[in-house]
């Protein structure tokens, strides 16, 4: 099912068969050029196919950004181990809900992605690494999964092209950390969700030891559309060195939240204002986070004549990251989204390493008695320094991914920290609402 | 030897083998990057942060147990960078530690103490509550105090990895995450204790040693474990003449970090409540309590007499007692009590070993050995239960070398998991199992055999023979099971010419038999059931009232391996020297009891002084093999001794029914196992009876 109205501002290449009806369905897929891209990448050398993926300039969608055909490119094809496919569909990424309606609308398009990237590697079997929280996608993809394997679209000699592939969908346990790549493959080994030390990466070794192709649902929804209709085609749609359109979910406080395919590159303004249908009640921005809560937070002054691409956001020294898009407004206490955000850290965390395991929860406790009216001064610098300290010292991305809003809402937002002292209590918090971590 | 990589730390040149992680690297040249998590050995973890280092080129700090050393690379230590992410590491450590240094057992020796005076800040400003939950016991000998836990999986890794158990895993996530055993609220493990003493921190406790005494109360001696063959170097806290703890946290000995549950707990035996610590003679049927001098006097008042009526001495040796006192002991039977009726239980046909091996050198393996050879052969024994120490060496050559193992066994076996080839075999069938594996084994580079009594006499050849038509270097260990079994062997413990053995003597009608710290009418091979006494004169030496010393007509109280100097010989054939501990009121080594009765009987002159030093210069001087570097061993180390390399015949020809080994696990140990309240209280121990 959908969950918004589609705007008319989309460019709808990956989401195109949403609203049809049974979307899902074998039979839509194949009416709607499904596994067209598959047929003409399964009469092409894998060198090409990898080709096709560089010059379409996509980049990783899970929020990291990495050039996806270079990634591929580093898989040794030669190598005599089986090589593995994986899809990260732990989407857990507060603001972040994109994978979900592509997994449910159009499954098979993921699956043909895999088939595509298959071909591209030499692997013959791939795992989806579907979040808990998500069950009902584990049906919705094991049906169409279910339905490729009895029409030939998996399994041995796919469509008499003498390519073997099957597919498996594997179910999270409830994880964050486990959308990290390597904490991702511990998990399905059957482990505990933890980092792996880097190098090597997966692409050398990855699943079960082995050299692994590991990206986001929707960077394996790209690639059918890239094979159909050229690199060139997608890289087009998007700015200089970073093709294609993102799935884009509008959360927060604007009237018309959802996700939206958009080219990259498409202006935050028009973004909010007519994709979104404008800040709710007519309010003003406030903050904005660009693309799941672990970005920095960027005021409604440095969001002005932005553009959602990498680029633009990283001059900004953000990230576009997965295309979570968070909108504050105006009567949002920034204490409390400093906490909202690092509740949520804390409580993800791994454990692994000192830094994350102790920063967090240190910082989850600092911010909940600082909300609740019981801050000090000193306290304000205490968090601020927390989180430098944090960054870049934690063994995964988790610390950083705790500390960069942290810092920039301690940073951007401090007049709020000290609004908030001398033991009075919240000054946006309506009488009743206190929360506490 | 591949080129070396050369790099620059702190200013300083450095070279390193390629492939050195630079926190090794910088170890070698003398600059110590701080570690929790990094233990040389395990697998790498990268969790603590504390090595993080700058890199020149490198945009972010790196850490140093993960990095590997490359060409040119400049690492920086000590800058305020790093300094800073120390700082704040520690600072974030102690957030949930619970500073209850003053009574934590760890205070004085532990790892987040030293980081903190050198690294640490003065002060916290943490001012939130703590994570606190209660203290677990795991199992009588390990408990747990999760809030002390820093989180650097050094335990569950050595658990894993050191011991091939993996008893031990982490639950929860985050702050909360703790250590846990993997089944349910308890262990089921060889209960090595090897997880408390690679914690860092005060988390893991000893059962036996919480809440005794602090670190710097102790002295600390280097003792040998007299539990099974292996010879772990066992470091005894001493405080007040008693043992508090064992340990290797040193790594000194042979066995590096390795201890099993005997070589880490089992000393207690020392201080059972029966512990005999007076001499008793039989008066009116009756054992009762007497002086050292009446006993003494009575002991060489007879043993003369019946040297004066020409009658006949049988002597028993044991296998926990030194060289000395072996080689004392057959020096006392043979020229002051003029008989050849000597023995002992013999637990491992070293005898046909060394015959079979007559024309070769350096063919006896190490312990070493077993870490450091390409590929290990072991038949018949269970090494996990009976041989810790060299299942603990194999597993870790398997683990840094990839050694190729074969398992040829006739049950399951913890080598199973790794081996290149497991295989089970009934008795009888080694010989065919081996010819299967024959072309694998030829095919290896090197090859150490292990093999325990289920080869004797002529099998021993038999297997020599294979082994030497294998074509490759091939070196054996023939398996033995206590302290000091290849000592009492090679000091001579064996019937001279015309010399009644083990079994005749206890059925013979001698005059007078002596038992040495042995026990054999508990169980003798080829001997069924318990032994009625025949000996007409009985006398024992032991620390406990044994089924032997019940018969006896006098028992003298004998000193335990830990209240003793002297040498004892591995089963690798390796020399180490035993300090002295303690002393247990009443009862006297061995070696002065002998020494004592020599000289009331008048005989003290031909045997020389009864000091463990004079007599291991005679050994040295006259035992084939036993003129070791004396550095060697005086330091704390092992030294190899060097059998005869000849025939070797034994008076009255070969008795292979009388070897035969206890085949003692993890939690038994002869008759000390008894009075062992540890091996008696683990769970497992009960199990494995």
């Amino acid at each position: 099912m959908l969950y918004n109205e589609p705007s008319p501002l989309e460019t709808r290449v990956l989401s195109f068969r949403f609203g049809l009806p049974n979307s899902a369905t074998l039979d839509t897929y194949l009416a709607t050029r499904g596994y067209e891209a598959f047929r003409k990448a399964a009469g092409m050398k894998p060198e090409e196919i990898i080709e096709q993926v560089k010059i379409s300039n996509l980049r990783g969608r899970g929020g990291a950004g990495f050039p996806t055909g270079m990634k591929w490119s580093f898989v040794p094809r030669t190598s005599p181990k089986p090589k593995y496919i994986v899809v990260n569909a732990d989407e857990s990424e507060p603001g972040t809900c994109k994978d979900r309606v592509l997994m449910e609308n159009d499954p098979h398009q993921l699956i043909e992605g895999c088939l595509i990237a298959g071909l591209a590697v030499d692997a013959h079997a791939g795992y989806i690494y579907i979040r808990g929280e998500y069950r009902y996608l584990i049906e919705v993809m094991d049906k169409a999964i279910a339905e490729a394997y009895e029409k030939g679209w998996l399994g041995k000699n796919i469509q008499g092209t003498g390519f073997d592939f099957d597919l498996y969908t594997h179910s999270g346990a409830g994880a964050y950390e486990c959308g990290e790549e390597s904490a991702l493959l511990e998990s399905l080994e059957g482990k505990r969700g933890i980092p792996r030390i880097r190098p090597p990466f997966p692409a050398v070794v990855g699943a079960f030891q082995c050299p692994t192709v590991l990206n986001n649902v929707e960077t394996y929804c790209a690639v059918p559309a890239i094979l159909r209709d050229g690199g060139a085609a997608f890289a087009a749609l998007g700015v200089p060195k970073a093709g294609g359109t993102k799935m884009t979910c509008l959360t927060g406080h604007v009237n018309k939240p959802g996700v939206y395919e958009l080219r990259l590159g498409f202006p935050v303004k028009q973004m909010i204002e007519e994709v979104g249908g404008g800040i709710r009640q007519g309010r003003k921005l406030k903050a904005f986070i660009p693309g799941g809560s672990s970005c920095p937070v960027l005021t409604a002054k440095e969001v002005e004549g932005a553009t959602m691409d990498y680029d633009s956001m990283a001059q900004r020294k953000s990230m576009l990251g997965s295309g979570g898009v968070i909108i504050m407004d105006e009567e949002t206490c920034m204490v409390k989204a400093a906490l909202r955000i690092m509740r949520f850290y804390a409580h993800e965390s791994c454990g692994w390493c000192i830094p994350c395991r102790e920063g967090t929860t240190w910082l989850r406790k600092i911010l909940t008695r600082f909300h609740a009216g019981g801050g000090t001064r000193s306290d304000i610098d205490l968090i601020g320094d927390l989180s430098r300290n944090m960054l870049g010292r934690t063994f995964c991305p988790l610390g950083d991914a705790a500390a960069m809003p942290t810092l920039s809402i301690v940073e951007k937002f401090r007049g709020e920290f000290e609004d908030h002292l001398n033991g009075k209590p919240c000054p946006f918090e309506r009488a009743g609402e206190m929360v506490t971590a | 030897m591949p080129d070396l990589v050369k790099l620059t730390i702190d200013g300083k040149a450095v070279q390193a083998a390629p492939g050195t992680l630079v926190i090794d690297a910088a170890k070698m040249a003398g600059i110590e990057i701080p570690a929790f998590c990094y233990y040389e050995g395990l697998t790498l973890q990268a969790a603590c942060r504390m090595c993080l280092v700058e890199v020149e080129k490198m945009p972010k700090m790196m850490t140093a147990c993960t990095l590997p050393v490359a060409e040119g690379m400049v690492v920086r230590t000590e800058t305020p960078q790093v300094a800073q992410a120390r700082k704040y590491t520690l600072e974030f450590l102690l957030t949930n530690h619970p500073l209850d240094c003053p009574v934590c057992d760890k205070g004085g020796e532990c790892e987040l103490q030293d980081m903190v005076f050198r690294y640490g800040a003065g002060e916290s400003r943490y001012t939130e509550e703590k994570v606190h939950t209660p203290e677990k016991q795991f199992s009588p000998v390990v408990f747990f105090d999760a809030p002390r836990c820093i989180l650097c999986f050094r335990c569950v890794r050595i658990c894993n990895e050191g011991m091939g158990v993996g008893a031990l895993g982490v639950i929860y996530r985050g702050v909360l995450s703790e250590i846990a055993p993997n089944h349910g609220d308890h262990l089921e493990c060889d209960e090595c204790g090897a997880c408390i003493d690679i914690c860092p921190v005060g988390a893991l406790t000893s059962g036996i040693y919480r809440y005794q005494t602090r670190p710097w109360e102790m002295q600390h001696v280097g003792a040998i474990c007299t539990h099974c063959g292996d010879g772990c170097k066992t470091t005894l806290g001493v405080r007040n003449n008693r043992i508090i703890r064992g340990n290797n946290r040193d790594h000194s000995g042979i066995n590096g970090e390795f201890l099993c549950i005997k070589g880490r707990y089992a000393f207690d035996f020392y201080d059972h409540p029966e512990r005999l610590q007076a001499p008793l003679v039989r008066k009116n049927g009756k054992l009762e309590e007497v002086s050292w001098s009446e006993a003494l006097d009575t002991v060489a008042n007879r043993f003369n007499q019946i040297r004066a009526d020409g009658g006949t001495f049988g002597v028993i040796g044991s296998n926990h007692t030194t060289n000395e006192e072996n080689f004392y002991l057959r020096k006392f039977a043979r020229e002051v009590l003029a008989t050849p009726h000597i023995d002992h239980h013999r637990t491992g046909d070293v005898t046909a070993l060394v015959d079979a091996l007559s024309g070769k050198t350096g063919r006896m393996a190490t312990v070493a050995d077993l870490y450091n050879r390409k590929a290990v052969l072991v038949l018949g024994a269970d090494l996990a239960r009976e041989h810790p120490l060299l299942s603990f060496q194999i597993r870790a050559n398997y683990r840094h070398h990839q050694a190729h193992v074969y398992a040829v066994t006739p049950g399951p076996v913890r080598e199973d998991k790794y081996a290149v080839a497991s295989v089970r075999v009934a008795s009888g069938g080694y010989f065919a199992a081996l010819e299967d594996l024959r072309a694998r084994l030829k095919a290896e580079p090197e090859l150490v055999i292990v093999f325990d009594d289920s080869f004797k006499g002529p099998d021993v050849h038999r297997l020599v023979e294979f082994g030497e038509s294998l074509g490759i270097p091939v070196r054996y260990i023939c398996l033995v099971d206590y302290s000091n079994s290849r000592g009492a062997l090679d000091m001579g413990l064996v019937p001279g010419e015309g010399g009644m053995r083990l079994d005749e003597m206890l059925a013979a009608d001698l005059s007078a038999l002596w038992v040495v710290g042995a026990n054999p009418f508990k169980g003798t091979p080829g001997v069924p059931g318990s032994v009625a006494r025949k000996a007409r004169f009985l006398v024992v030496q032991d620390l406990f009232l044994t089924e032997t010393a019940e018969q006896a007509d006098v028992v003298l109280p004998a000193a335990s391996a830990y209240e003793k100097s002297g040498t004892v010989t591995n089963t690798t054939g390796e020399v180490q020297r035993l300090k002295r501990a303690i002393n247990t009121m009443g009862a006297k080594p061995d070696l002065e009891i002998m020494g004592f009765i020599a000289r009331q009987m008048g005989a003290a002159g031909a045997l020389g002084p009864w000091v463990p030093e004079t007599v291991f210069a005679e050994i040295r001087r006259t035992v084939h093999g036993y003129d070791i570097p004396l550095p060697e061993i005086d330091t704390g180390g092992a030294a190899p001794t060097t059998p005869v390399n000849g025939r070797v015949t034994e008076a009255g020809g070969p008795r292979p029914d009388l070897i035969r080994s206890d085949h003692n696990g993890l939690f038994a140990s002869g008759t000390l196992g008894r009075y062992s309240k540890v091996l008696n209280s683990v769970l497992e121990g009960r199990l494995d009876r």
